[in-house]
């Protein structure tokens, strides 16, 4: 406990060549009680693998129920994976690194600012929590609260002693944040964490987002399904539909030269600012299909326009499209899978 | 215990009491009926502490030329009983045991019940399985005839009946805190404080009581006026405290013999039981309506 006492960040080991977090092969499956010959679960991630480069803003998207919050859930271990291993900095979680080890170097904002603050605590005991919990000497822990409650724009006489319900919802998010950071982590994970303020609110922690991971050296794994906000901050993003990878890629590439059918529905169902250029038909249909029993081979084949028969038999790899770190799950992109348009580019597919 | 336990719980319950607790207790001074029902009890209840000091008369010395005097009787206020002891000091003496029996098991119900509940509601799985189980087995029995049950294995006495009526209010104490801890340990911030690789000990203690204690509290309560008017019947029964211990239900019983010759001394204890009963439920409906803050 004793070398923890200071809390500074834990230190680098595999050098920035090395992914600070990797997920490989990450599944969970939940049981769901009644189903059919009681035994259905529902696949909410289903074979995830994608990793993080120290620095970056990693952005996650895709529609509710996806799998978003729950793969969150699952780095952090809130919620134990059925299979797949979690690396943080080369370290293997279970093997040379611990729950509580891991804790320390990744942390987590939720989209629920007041849900995520005990009511019953005061601004201050909520935050220092964290480092008291860790073996920081209680006085200790109340200048570090002090000085994160300063760093998140929170002047510390006044909120120190604060409930949750007399703060503001941009308020108690930075609580949230500063929270967050009490433990000193390399890696944050923000879970729809501005997806519930107003838009001015969500531009000031967005902002303040970013200038804290510019001062604490730190790493984003950013969860929304607000595409806007994910361009405007993310270096890479992972599109996930029903529990798995579709896409993944450079932001701007993604933004340009989506290649995943389901990818590029999502990008043109943004509401265009130029009200000429007015959204006249929606570009998919229907909801998500049940993840209790996903479609075979493709998951995304029943609802996607390109679909022909192998997309209903074999699901596809992520497969690279050329552009560096660009992949897509799609038969349409690997040019041996049989499907009639496999190898066309993004823009011969728009005019299709 | 650690050190570092001890600074937390200290952090929490100077917070808890300052902030979250002060309100509720303005709410409540604010209520007319809440605070007319906490100045009767602790009327009632100071009255029997410092019984001794008021003057009164014995309460085991009776006269038999002075049996069952109607009330209003000079030098008997309230009349006297079967065996002609003073009503007034009977009632004073009487709140003695009679508030005893009324909170103390509901005190050791609540401490047992609220262990129990938030350790089932909270770790799950198999433990919350495993106490929940039991304590429907005790649910099975009304609870009148498993205090009865209870008391008449174990045998007539004070420190008997007090087990069977804690043993009685463990169930419903637990059940309400299994659910209210359930409905607590979803919320984002025990997530967060798990997050924070916190231990269950820890998060218990810091995050999960501080937000289950209220309604468990108040349900608690709830249970006072149960709890007297039971130990009252197991009194009634022969069960519980045994004469000439002055005792509200146990007076009820021997002056129940009485009950044609003169009626409204008869009717004294009940009165006495009515009255407390109905303050402390009346206090609890009180503090239900003053805890339910939110913002």
């Amino acid at each position: 406990m004793s070398e923890a006492e200071t809390l500074t960040p834990v230190a680098d080991s595999g050098g920035p060549r090395q992914p600070l977090l990797e997920v490989r092969a990450m599944s969970k499956h939940f049981p769901v009680r009644g189903g059919f010959l009681g035994k259905a679960v529902v696949r909410a991630v289903d074979d995830v693998s994608f990793s993080v480069d120290k620095g970056e803003v990693l952005g996650i998207v895709g529609e509710s129920g996806c799998g978003k919050s729950t793969t969150a859930r699952l780095v952090i271990g809130l919620i134990k994976p059925d299979a797949g291993s979690i690396l943080l900095d080369g370290e293997q979680l279970g093997t040379s690194l611990s729950l509580r080890d891991l804790r320390r170097s990744v942390q987590m904002v939720f989209q629920d600012s007041y849900a995520s603050l005990n009511p019953r605590l005061t601004v201050e005991a909520s935050i220092s929590f964290g480092p008291i919990v860790h073996g920081v000497a209680a006085s200790e822990a109340r200048t570090r609260t002090h000085d994160l409650l300063r760093k998140v724009g929170l002047d510390p006489a006044t909120f120190a002693d604060r409930y949750p319900h007399e703060l503001s919802g941009g308020q108690r998010q930075r609580v949230n944040i500063a929270r967050a950071l009490a433990l000193a982590p390399r890696l944050v994970l923000l879970d729809e964490a501005v997806s519930a303020l107003d838009k001015s609110v969500e531009a000031q922690v967005l902002n303040l987002l970013i200038d804290l991971k510019e001062e604490f050296g730190l790493t984003y794994v950013f969860i929304s399904h607000d595409l806007n906000v994910v361009r405007f901050i993310s270096d890479r993003v992972i599109v996930m539909y029903l529990g798995e990878v579709v896409e993944t890629g450079p932001v701007e590439a993604l933004w340009q030269d989506a290649r995943h059918p389901y990818t590029r529905a999502l990008l043109s169902a943004m509401p265009s600012l130029d009200p000429d250029n007015r959204t006249r038909e929606p570009p998919i249909t229907g909801d998500p299909p049940n993840p209790i029993n996903p479609p075979s081979g493709c998951r995304f084949h029943t609802r996607c326009a390109f679909a022909e028969g192998v997309c209903g038999e074999k699901s596809p790899a992520l497969f690279a499209t050329g552009n560096d770190r660009h992949t897509a799950a799609c038969h349409m992109v690997d040019p041996a899978s049989g499907h009639s348009k496999a190898g066309s580019s993004a823009r011969e597919l728009q005019h299709a | 215990m650690s050190v570092v336990a001890d600074d937390i719980v200290r952090l929490a319950t100077v917070d808890k009491t300052r902030g979250y607790w002060a309100t509720v207790f303005r709410r409540l001074s604010r209520d007319p009926v809440s605070v007319a029902c906490a100045s009767i009890i602790l009327l009632i209840a100071l009255a029997a502490v410092f019984a001794d000091y008021l003057g009164l008369a014995n309460p085991y010395t009776g006269s038999m030329i002075r049996r069952l005097r109607w009330i209003g009787t000079p030098g008997y206020p309230l009349g006297s009983d079967e065996l002609g002891r003073d009503m007034v000091a009977r009632l004073i003496y009487g709140g003695r045991l009679s508030l005893f029996l009324g909170l103390f098991p509901v005190v050791l119900a609540f401490l047992v019940g609220t262990t129990l509940g938030v350790m089932a509601g909270y770790l799950g799985g198999f433990i919350n399985q495993a106490i929940m189980r039991t304590v429907d087995v005790f649910y099975a029995f009304p609870s009148v005839l498993l205090a009865i049950a209870i008391s008449g294995a174990l045998g007539a006495g004070i420190v008997n009946s007090i087990v069977s009526l804690t043993i009685v209010f463990i169930p419903p104490i637990v059940r309400v805190a299994e659910s209210v801890t359930t409905s607590v340990r979803n919320l984002d911030f025990v997530d967060a404080a798990r997050a924070s690789g916190a231990g269950p000990l820890t998060i218990m203690r810091v995050h999960v009581l501080g937000n289950v204690l209220g309604p468990i509290f108040v349900y608690s309560t709830s249970l006072i006026s149960v709890c007297m008017i039971l130990a009252a019947g197991l009194s009634f029964l022969g069960l519980g405290t045994k004469p000439p211990e002055p005792e509200w239900g146990l007076m009820l019983n021997t002056l129940r013999t009485a009950i044609y010759v003169n009626p409204w001394v008869a009717a004294l204890p009940g009165a006495m039981i009515f009255i407390v009963s109905i303050c402390f439920n009346l206090l609890s409906d009180g503090m239900r309506s003053a805890m339910d803050v939110r913002s």
